[in-house]
């Protein structure tokens, strides 16, 4: 672990390797061979490593009992589709509700990739090296089912409670996908980006006039 | 006079017939117990449903949502800034710890150092921050177990850590005192020596309850042995913090992973207590503000000079990509997954939060406890409702 003083990035920045998470990716991908599609890695900060979507429950299960990673820290999902409600607050085009942008910009997949709308995230933790690795796989569009960790890491059961209700992925293997916050009578998935945040799209959100008459900013809404 | 007595007899008749019916209950299927929202156990809202068979716990399942947020939605359609002021209200006694480590991913995805006045700065906040959280469960311990006196020690002595952080950043508890790239403003003249003198309030506070509370038979004998959590599987249900340290884990994100704050220029110790019971859990938060207090004292006696900002632009747009930064909070390990797609607002930002985790094994420790011991494991357990419903 290097500690982010600024006597101490200068080197880091000379010597690009880190042993510690490039030994970790080799082991991980040396074991998983193809599943794993993509990884990313900032040396001295963090490992990402994105696998196949059928081997979600395998890499978890691998990392605890091969690697050490004994410490689930949280998984979740990430919905990859940019909001069709415009970002709700710097453009001027999603007053309305009825009123989607006209052009919806094109999905990025942030620094590991993907191909579907819905990403499962987890993080475990490995004591030991003191070292973490970020997780992710896409969700089937078709399905929308990975695998529960929950067998793996029991702390994961509140948490993908969380994400199926939050984004309506599920989860094979869980023991009890019910609400967790909301009520059990709620319609919809208040977290993916096409549910729209209503008390904003009713009424525009009085700190835009703290953001937008900065000098460079004056046409307004490029963000 | 007869009616009376014949009154006198129906009554009794009727508790007998109901006291039959309650023990029939208890024996065919266990009685349902709703404990919460509203109980002060609780700390907020709360509600735990056991099933009882007699004074056993059978099964106990935390229902929460009751202040539910949905923080992470709402930072979606707020500018960077503008989520710090929503973060503060995750963990509300130790508001300023829960704006560091948002802002150290902001800065970390933007390649942004806070100076070293302002990193100093935010440690020392950081630790007051968890002095004047821990101090208030020290108290309420007591109370849960039926001891008053502890909560107006807590509630006293907690108010000059208060004091020291509204001198200096205005808000008691509610800082929004940290900026990407520094802090809002500097230390106002004479704060250093003023906060000295409450650290030694705060330490004459840990000496009064630890004679108190920690030696005092009952308090041990309802905690001692009592809610003992394995470190294998406080790991497995993600907990941290002190609970997780309690069990014999040797872990501390202060120490072990100090992501931009100085941390290693201070001289302290990490406290672990092996039994895992509810006792070392109390005990070790005890230890815990004792050594916070020694960190703010070294930190503010080696407090550098220069300016407190970073050059930022007026304007903050995050360039893209993720970043991942956790600290240790006063209710345990809290983390941002930011994710930046190169705006005013964050894409998609996943907290994690210690409560919501450390509860998470609520479900299996209660499984099997005497009715009572709920409240102390519970209690021990000490979690914010703030930041389990986020």
């Amino acid at each position: 672990m290097i500690p982010l003083s600024s006597a101490d990035t200068d080197t880091t920045e000379e010597v690009v390797v880190d042993e510690g998470r490039q030994a970790l990716l080799d082991a991980i991908r040396g074991e998983l061979g193809e599943a794993v599609v993509a990884d990313h890695l900032v040396p001295g900060q963090d490992l990402w490593v994105r696998v196949a979507s059928d081997a979600w429950g395998t890499t978890a299960e691998y990392l605890r009992e091969r690697q050490r990673f004994r410490f689930f820290s949280w998984s979740s999902v990430i919905d990859w589709k940019p909001s069709p409600w415009g970002r709700s607050q710097t453009a001027s085009v999603d007053d309305a509700p009825d009123s989607p942008l006209a052009e919806v910009p094109e999905m990025q997949h942030g620094v590991t990739g993907g191909d579907t709308r819905f990403q499962v995230i987890g993080r475990v933790h490995n004591l030991g090296t003191q070292l973490g690795v970020t997780l992710k796989a896409d969700v089937p569009d078709d399905t929308m089912t990975v695998d529960s960790w929950v067998s793996t890491y029991a702390g994961a059961d509140w948490h993908e409670r969380e994400a199926w209700e939050m984004f309506g992925v599920n989860y094979a293997g869980h023991p009890g996908l019910r609400n967790l916050y909301l009520p059990g009578d709620f319609e919809g998935n208040p977290m993916r980006k096409d549910f729209p945040l209503l008390s904003r799209l009713v009424k525009p959100w009085p700190g835009i006039v703290d953001v937008e008459p900065m000098p460079e900013n004056e046409t307004g809404g490029d963000a | 006079m007869t009616a009376i007595s014949d009154r006198r007899q129906m009554a009794y008749i009727a508790n007998q017939a109901a006291d039959a019916r309650v023990n029939l209950e208890l024996e065919a299927e266990g009685m349902t117990l709703n404990i919460g929202p509203q109980h002060p156990a609780t700390h907020g809202t709360l509600r735990i449903v056991v099933r009882l068979d007699g004074e056993q716990v059978i099964e106990a399942d935390p229902v929460m949502g009751y202040m539910h947020r949905g923080y992470e939605k709402l930072a979606e359609v707020r500018t960077y800034p503008q989520v710090t002021t929503l973060v503060n209200r995750i963990d509300w006694l130790g508001s300023f710890a829960n704006e560091v480590p948002f802002i150290l991913a902001c800065e970390r995805l933007m390649e942004v150092e806070a100076p070293p006045r302002a990193q100093w700065i935010r440690t020392i906040f950081h630790e007051l921050g968890r002095i004047a959280n821990v101090t208030l469960f020290l108290g309420d311990l007591g109370v849960q177990l039926g001891a008053i006196t502890p909560v107006f020690l807590a509630f006293r002595d907690r108010e000059y850590i208060l004091n020291q952080i509204e001198a200096a950043t205005g808000g008691r508890f509610h800082p929004n005192f940290d900026r990407i790239g520094g802090l809002k403003d500097d230390l106002p003249a004479g704060w250093i020596a003023e906060t000295k003198v409450a650290l030694d309030k705060i330490r004459e506070f840990c000496n009064t309850l630890e004679d108190l509370l920690m030696g005092n038979e009952i308090f041990q004998s309802r905690t001692r042995g009592v809610g003992v959590i394995p470190a294998d599987v406080g790991l497995a249900y993600g907990l941290t913090g002190a609970n997780i340290r309690a069990s014999g884990v040797d872990w501390d994100l202060r120490r072990d992973n100090p992501v931009g704050l100085p941390y290693d220029q201070v001289d302290w110790k990490v406290w672990t207590h092996p039994d895992g019971d509810s006792f070392a859990r109390c005990w070790l938060r005890m230890q815990e503000v004792r050594e916070s207090c020694n960190i703010v004292e070294q930190l503010l006696d080696t407090i550098p000079g220069g300016p407190i900002m970073a050059k930022v632009p007026r304007v903050i747009k995050v360039p893209e990509g993720e970043a991942y930064v956790a600290t240790e909070n006063p209710l345990g390990m809290m983390s941002y997954y930011v994710v930046s797609q190169g705006g005013l607002e964050p894409f998609r930002v996943k907290i994690r939060s210690a409560s919501f985790s450390n509860m998470s094994i609520a479900p299996w420790l209660l499984k099997g406890v005497y009715m009572p011991d709920v409240i102390t494991i519970l209690a021990s357990l000490y979690f914010i409702l703030g930041d389990i419903d986020r």
